[in-house]
């Protein structure tokens, strides 16, 4: 059983000064703990002044894999990572084989030097949690949930559900230990995807824009001010192919303009460059004859050849796509990660594998 | 013990030149090519001669482009370049035909109020389930017209494909719920006899929202509520009847996966709740399997097996160049070897994911063997242009 680790109740120290940009003593104190345990420096692109990356990207990219791996990496390094997942998917739990975790943060396999966490984030939880906590309404949630007051809050209120989410996802960034040290090093969001990262991100400025006075507007600006400001970075994935890629740029422009601060773009499923120039001809044509004495030395029966042939071909007109993809991400001028393709389910051994590649120098 | 039904192939050719199928309905998890098969099927139905449509949610820019799709705007417009046959394609607008929808079912001035509301403009351009509401609705209103032989509907780009289902419901369930007449209650009842007529627990609650969310978004929402329940009913019953259409015998729904785990398992998921609502189910196709080319007169090439030779013939050449004799390979000979080098790992690598999706989809195909499936190859480059559609239509067997 993996211990448990109650979720703390949001802090009641919502006031804007908490999550600004000043740096206090406690802070200072962390950093030195985890420059004094890091085994090595993170790659290009991964702040180590960060404490929130947001991982973001198309669906069927691989942000929870990418997600993951990063908080991997992370925790290799010396920090106490909490990793968080908010599309109610059980995705921490899959990747990390093991059951279905309860609203609860969960010591996760694998955190090397330092310690790494995983929270699935229910909204209809967060919901309770946050009357509990700032109105003191432990029994009214019973109520509200027979009302639909939590079915209306979670799916239909239009951002509300959002302002949950980020809300639980700041209170985790900025929870502190008692000695007043942060409670967690660095946390790791995989977001929703790319479609809608900017409107998630940016629910409570929606929210404390209609409200205009009331409480969440008072709670709102905490939130704000750390997911714009420099201890946030928000990563995108994307696969090598044309649609991750646009909404890749499309995305990067948008956040940009939003006020974030962008990391690295990851690029996942990578496909490894097997043909060198001049083997497959531009118009895709093989050198048969060749080919064929060549597999005659390898002992490979010459049959294989017209196959083997076709198929260098594909690989070829793949390789290419992927250049170009690789090189219209260049006008977005961000550090990329490479990671490998792996057919996934990507076992837990892979996944360290794939952290890897999110520290940087000595690779 | 019954001798186990062969399994029966999907047939996606047959499915949409049969002039018995009338909708489409393709869905499947994010990124598993849903949009692209979607408009290859319909292309495949148009130029068997049926007057066709497809209604997208979000192509990829350049396939819209080559369909003539340059703006999101509700129209149905005309592929250029389908032989014999019609073919009309469409992006949904969920704002407008939320619009439309309202206009419908109310007096102009009552309209207009909604849509200055801000609950109404955050729900109809974001809230998470209105685009399936509307491409519900849109779909709807394409049966009603009674002007098409097939209409294929791309469901949009949700992380579960069981959302295109539920969201109309989740809606209704909403609208059909006490919280709604809870926050009606006020505005009907007029200010404050309303705290008079209600039970204790309602006034708890009512004070636990205005605490909150604030007084001014009570009242925003009130209003807004108000204003649509008199729409309420119609919304229900079009949202029934559009979901009544999609278990008739003229619809077929087509799951469209990847080889991989999450893909499956949501297709998995689907394939059960279309078989529990009694909706047909035509099939299953797994996008992007990947598959060794078949060899005439050899066993074929295990990945293992190609990985071994190109490690031997690597081995071959740098021990021939350290060993400097007379045996040292011409330049000729060099470059043959390692052309066959480069062909062996590429092969190992295509082996190796042939053999990984085969597996994939055999666990899908176990589990739910009644299920038709047939599966698609990945292609080398991304389709963007008709040629490409009809390639992907000869794939499926047209």
């Amino acid at each position: 059983m993996p211990a448990t680790v109650s979720a703390a109740p949001l802090t009641r120290d919502d006031s804007p000064r908490a999550a600004g940009p000043a740096v206090s003593y406690a802070d200072l104190m962390a950093a030195t703990r985890v420059a004094a345990g890091a085994t090595s420096s993170l790659a290009d692109g991964i702040s180590s002044r960060a404490r929130l990356h947001v991982v973001t990207g198309k669906g069927g990219t691989g942000k929870t894999t990418a997600a993951a791996a990063l908080a991997l990496a992370l925790a290799g390094t010396g920090r106490k990572v909490l990793l968080i997942e908010v599309e109610s998917r059980q995705a921490i739990a899959q990747l990390f084989d093991m059951p279905a975790m309860p609203y609860s943060e969960q010591r996760l396999k694998g955190g090397g030097n330092g310690e790494l966490f995983g929270l699935a984030i229910d909204p209809e939880q967060a919901m309770l949690e946050y009357l509990e906590m700032f109105y003191g309404l432990k029994r009214a949630g019973k109520g509200l949930k027979k009302m639909g007051a939590v079915d209306f809050v979670t799916t239909l209120a239009p951002g509300l559900r959002d302002v949950l989410l980020t809300g639980k996802v700041k209170e985790s960034v900025t929870r502190k230990k008692v000695d007043g040290s942060p409670a967690y090093d660095a946390v790791v969001l995989d977001a929703p995807p790319t479609g809608r990262i900017g409107r998630f991100l940016d629910a409570t400025q929606e929210v404390a824009k209609l409200t205009k006075f009331g409480p969440i507007n008072k709670q709102s600006e905490g939130v704000i001010t750390l997911l714009h400001g420099p201890q946030t970075a928000v990563h995108i994935v994307t696969l090598l192919e044309e649609m991750p890629v646009q909404e890749t740029i499309d995305a990067a422009a948008e956040l940009k303009q939003l006020g974030f601060e962008l990391g690295a773009v990851i690029v996942n499923r990578a496909r490894p460059t097997l043909i060198a120039d001049g083997q497959v001809a531009l118009d895709g044509t093989v050198d048969l004859k060749a080919l064929s004495a060549g597999l005659r030395k390898a002992g490979v029966a010459v049959a294989h050849a017209p196959a083997l042939a076709q198929e260098m071909s594909d690989y070829a007109q793949r390789q290419r796509v992927q250049e170009q993809n690789a090189a219209r991400l260049d006008a977005l001028d961000l550090p990329r990660i490479e990671l490998p393709d792996l057919n996934p389910p990507v076992e837990l051994g892979e996944l360290k594998d794939l952290a890897a590649c999110f520290t940087g120098g000595d690779r | 013990m019954t001798r186990p039904q062969p399994r029966p192939a999907l047939d996606v050719a047959t499915l949409v030149r049969d002039r018995r199928t009338r909708v489409v309905v393709t869905c499947g998890s994010g990124g598993v090519g849903k949009t692209t098969t979607a408009a290859a099927m319909a292309l495949m139905g148009a130029e068997a001669g049926r007057r066709t449509v497809v209604l997208t949610i979000d192509p990829a820019r350049r396939l819209a482009q080559s369909m003539g799709l340059i703006e999101l705007d509700n129209t149905p417009r005309e592929v250029k370049g389908v032989a014999d046959g019609q073919l009309f394609a469409m992006m949904l607008d969920m704002k407008r035909t939320f619009d439309e929808v309202v206009l419908e079912h109310s007096t102009p001035e009552r309209a207009e109020q909604i849509f200055q509301n801000p609950f109404y403009q955050s729900l109809s351009s974001s809230f998470a389930g209105t685009q399936e509401y509307m491409a519900m609705e849109k779909l709807g209103q394409l049966v009603a017209a009674n002007e098409w032989d097939l209409i294929i509907v791309d469901t949009p780009p949700s992380r579960s494909a069981l959302d295109f289902l539920d969201a109309p419901n989740r809606l209704g369930r909403f609208l059909d719920g006490r919280m709604v007449r809870l926050l009606t209650a006020p505005a009907k009842a007029g200010g404050k006899a309303y705290m008079k007529v209600v039970t204790v627990s309602v006034g708890m609650v009512a004070r636990v929202f205005t605490k909150v969310i604030g007084g001014d978004l009570l009242n925003d929402l009130s209003t807004f509520v108000t204003a649509l329940e008199s729409m309420f009913g119609g919304f229900r019953e079009r949202a029934q009847h559009t979901y009544e259409l999609l278990k008739n015998p003229g619809t077929a729904f087509v799951v469209v996966a990847a080889p991989e785990p999450d893909a499956l398992r949501e297709a998995s998921y689907f394939v059960e709740r279309l078989s529990a609502e009694h909706m047909p189910l035509a099939g299953v196709i797994v996008n992007r399997t990947r598959q060794a080319e078949p060899v005439a007169g050899a066993a074929p090439l295990t990945a293992a097996r190609a990985e071994l030779a190109a490690d031997g013939l690597d081995e071959k050449l740098a021990s021939a160049k350290t060993a400097a004799t007379k045996t040292v390979p011409t330049k000729s000979a060099a470059e043959a070897a390692a052309l066959a080098t480069a062909a062996l790992r590429v092969h190992a690598e295509i082996a190796a994911a042939a053999e990984h999706d085969a597996r994939m989809t055999k666990r899908f195909s176990s589990a739910h063997p009644q299920v038709p499936l047939v599966p698609l190859l990945a292609l080398p480059a991304d389709v963007h242009d008709l040629d490409g559609l009809r390639t992907i239509g000869k794939l499926l067997g047209a």
